[in-house]
């Protein structure tokens, strides 16, 4: 039995469709992300989750047990939200006690718990103060501390590193990852940063309008995207679409108008004449000034319309004949020169079949 | 470009209408006073010349003595402490229900309410002192249901009008906008994320109100209370008006010194007297809210 059970979850909101007959587990123990644009339900899933916000429809089940006339301060999960909403008038020490009074911890117990969760966020020597008097990233880690100090069975983060500046992000995110290993609490994590969502999570569940469009590992979802939402929502991604010429071999070949037939390795039955995608994460394309020796599986023809220097790589913009444009991403390994290209080079962009990903329409 | 600051001259110039304003209007007045406290009151009222016919300089401090000595000025003091604590507990008790419903509402709704609240303020404050002998009347509807009810128990007939009653019930009616309006003004700032922290964390309704929003709104609290408190200490005109023989309270005696019993020198006494307590509680308040706010910076 997984810890989280959530089967055929509706929430509406007059006409709009927050959330739409979405169903997964949660393991306990798990890292588990719910990733998406905003607007995507993963807010409103999670305020469900929290029980701020009920399902129209749908039961939400927690160690086999429906949640639905729990209000939120009943509930064993706990929440830390994006504005961190620490007690302004209470010090560290009280933000951190509040779970603990309000639970009937006896008072002598709490001071020991206390400090075991200002330790577990490396906050300890801070009790005494306000949260006016902390950074962002130190307030972002009492609110951590308040909701593990009661080890809830699983805790709930809404976007919780989303208003502190990159550098710090990173940071924590390592730290998150150590916590949470440490810990051992379920995460619920919500975020529209994919970068984050790949760097921390176990699993991901993809959001797009309240469904949920793939739930895989990391490396699966970016790997090996399902959808032509999820290709393009996590990372950079080439997308090309036409209908299929052949399918042969293991090799399905896709006509591309202005670019020509791309030939991508796929197990699927799909019949010549349907539509398909092929998608083609930017750093598997080779870019070379001169045409390649061997003949490769796919092969073209174009001049950098536009590059974007980004410093350990560059992303260069090919345009071919036929006006279509690939974007290739080049890491700058090479000392002694800052990038291989400039605008209007011509160059030879090339992959194997195997590079790119085919998605049936 | 380098910010522009105000030079001396302009922040004199900028500074000194207001400047010259509080000194003519209120600093020397209130000299004038301090200054008639010590004087002897004049044969038919008034004050007596400063220098008396042998050419002594006469200030003394008889009507201080006076003040400390009959121990009724003091009661006076503590009646119309107590008036004033009553008057601010209970608009307390009203305000903050209401304050709480209007900075829970829509816009619409909230500018409107505001709107309700200050309205009382367009009439004339006599006129609304007034209205009440009207309402509290013994021939108005409401004494005559308050004495059928207490007749059902077989008490007697009780007036409504000149009594500590209708004193309390005025005062309160004038001073609620007073109460509502600091506490609006603070509710409506507080951050709803905190309530549902609060609420995550295992706090019942009760629980985030007392821990959470009622802290957060002392400073409110506080500017309120001293904008009822203060003013409610020194009324004259309800007492007059509405109360009864014992609702004598500070306000009535000074008046009656200075337009009664023309002593100016022990009505200038009991003047500062209250300015002096009025100024204490509200440094009190002044300090306890700092220091409440000083917790509550977000």
């Amino acid at each position: 039995m997984a810890l989280l059970d959530i089967k055929g979850v509706t929430r509406r909101f007059g006409d709009f469709t927050a959330v739409d007959n979405v169903s997964l587990s949660i393991e306990a123990g798990e890292f588990f992300t719910l990733l998406g644009p905003s607007g995507c339900g993963k807010t409103t899933l999670l305020r469900m989750i929290a029980g701020f916000d009920l399902p129209d429809a749908g039961r939400i089940l927690l160690n086999g047990e429906d949640l639905a006339d729990r209000p939120p301060e009943l509930r064993p999960v706990r929440t830390v939200f994006q504005s961190y909403a620490l007690f302004p008038h209470m010090t560290v020490e009280g933000n951190v006690a509040f779970p603990l009074r309000m639970a009937k911890v006896p008072a002598t117990e709490r001071p020991a718990r206390i400090q075991a969760a200002l330790e577990d966020v490396r906050l300890v020597g801070f009790d005494k103060r306000y949260p006016h008097e902390l950074s962002g990233g130190q307030k972002q880690r009492v609110a951590i501390a308040r909701a593990l100090v009661t080890h809830p069975t699983m805790l709930l983060l809404d976007e919780p590193l989303a208003a502190l500046d990159a550098k710090l992000r990173e940071e924590l995110q390592i730290e998150l990852i150590s916590l949470q290993k440490e810990v051992g609490i379920a995460f619920v994590y919500v975020t529209h940063d994919q970068t984050e969502a790949l760097a921390l999570s176990h699993r991901i569940a993809v959001m797009n309008r309240g469904r949920v469009e793939q739930l895989d590992e990391p490396s699966r979802i970016y790997g090996f995207p399902q959808t032509k939402f999820v290709a393009d929502f996590i990372g950079q991604c080439n997308l090309y679409s036409g209908p299929v010429t052949a399918n042969a071999g293991g090799v399905v070949t896709i006509d591309v108008a202005g670019l020509g037939p791309v030939r991508v390795a796929a197990t699927s039955s799909i019949a010549p004449g349907a539509g398909g995608t092929v998608a083609l994460r930017p750093e598997k394309t080779r870019i070379a000034a001169a045409a390649p020796q061997d003949t490769p599986d796919n092969h073209y023809r174009g001049t950098i319309a536009a590059l974007r220097y980004m410093g350990d790589v560059t992303v260069y913009i090919v345009e071919t004949p036929g006006g279509t444009r690939i974007e290739a991403l080049l890491a700058n390994s090479q000392s002694g020169r800052a990038k291989f290209f400039e605008v209007g080079d011509t160059v030879e962009m090339s992959w194997s079949v195997d590079a790119g990903h085919f998605l049936a329409e | 470009m380098p910010a522009r600051r105000p030079t001396r001259l302009a922040k004199w110039l900028i500074s000194g209408p207001p400047l010259l304003y509080l000194l003519v209007f209120f600093a020397a007045p209130t000299l004038i006073m301090v200054l008639a406290s010590f004087r002897s009151p004049g044969e038919f009222g008034g004050l007596a010349p400063l220098v008396d016919a042998t050419g002594r300089i006469d200030l003394n401090v008889d009507s201080y003595v006076r003040f400390f000595t009959e121990p009724v000025f003091f009661q006076v003091f503590v009646k119309s402490a107590w008036y004033a604590a009553l008057t601010t507990v209970v608009c307390l008790l009203l305000a903050y229900p209401l304050a709480s419903l209007i900075a829970r509402s829509g816009k619409k709704h909230r500018d409107l309410l505001l709107l309700l609240v200050i309205l009382p303020f367009w009439s004339n404050f006599l006129i609304r002192i007034y209205a009440w002998m009207i309402i509290l009347g013994p021939n108005a509807a409401l004494a005559r249901l308050v004495n059928r009810v207490l007749a059902l128990f077989g008490a007697q007939p009780v007036p409504l009008l000149f009594s500590s009653f209708a004193v309390l019930v005025c005062l309160v009616y004038v001073s609620l906008p007073f109460m509502v309006l600091p506490l609006y003004a603070n509710l409506e700032k507080h951050d709803d994320a905190l309530l549902d922290a609060a609420q995550d964390l295992g706090a019942n309704a009760w629980q985030r109100f007392w821990r959470i929003t009622f802290p957060l709104s002392l400073p409110g609290v506080y500017a309120g209370a001293a904008l009822v408190f203060i003013p409610a200490l020194g009324i004259f005109a309800i007492p007059d008006i509405l109360g009864g023989p014992d609702d004598t309270l500070i306000g009535n005696l000074i008046k009656q010194q200075f337009l009664e019993t023309r002593d100016w020198p022990f009505g200038s006494v009991l003047s500062i007297m209250l300015t002096l307590a009025a100024l204490l509680l509200a440094g009190t308040a002044a300090w306890i809210g700092r220091r409440g706010a000083g917790d509550s910076r977000a």
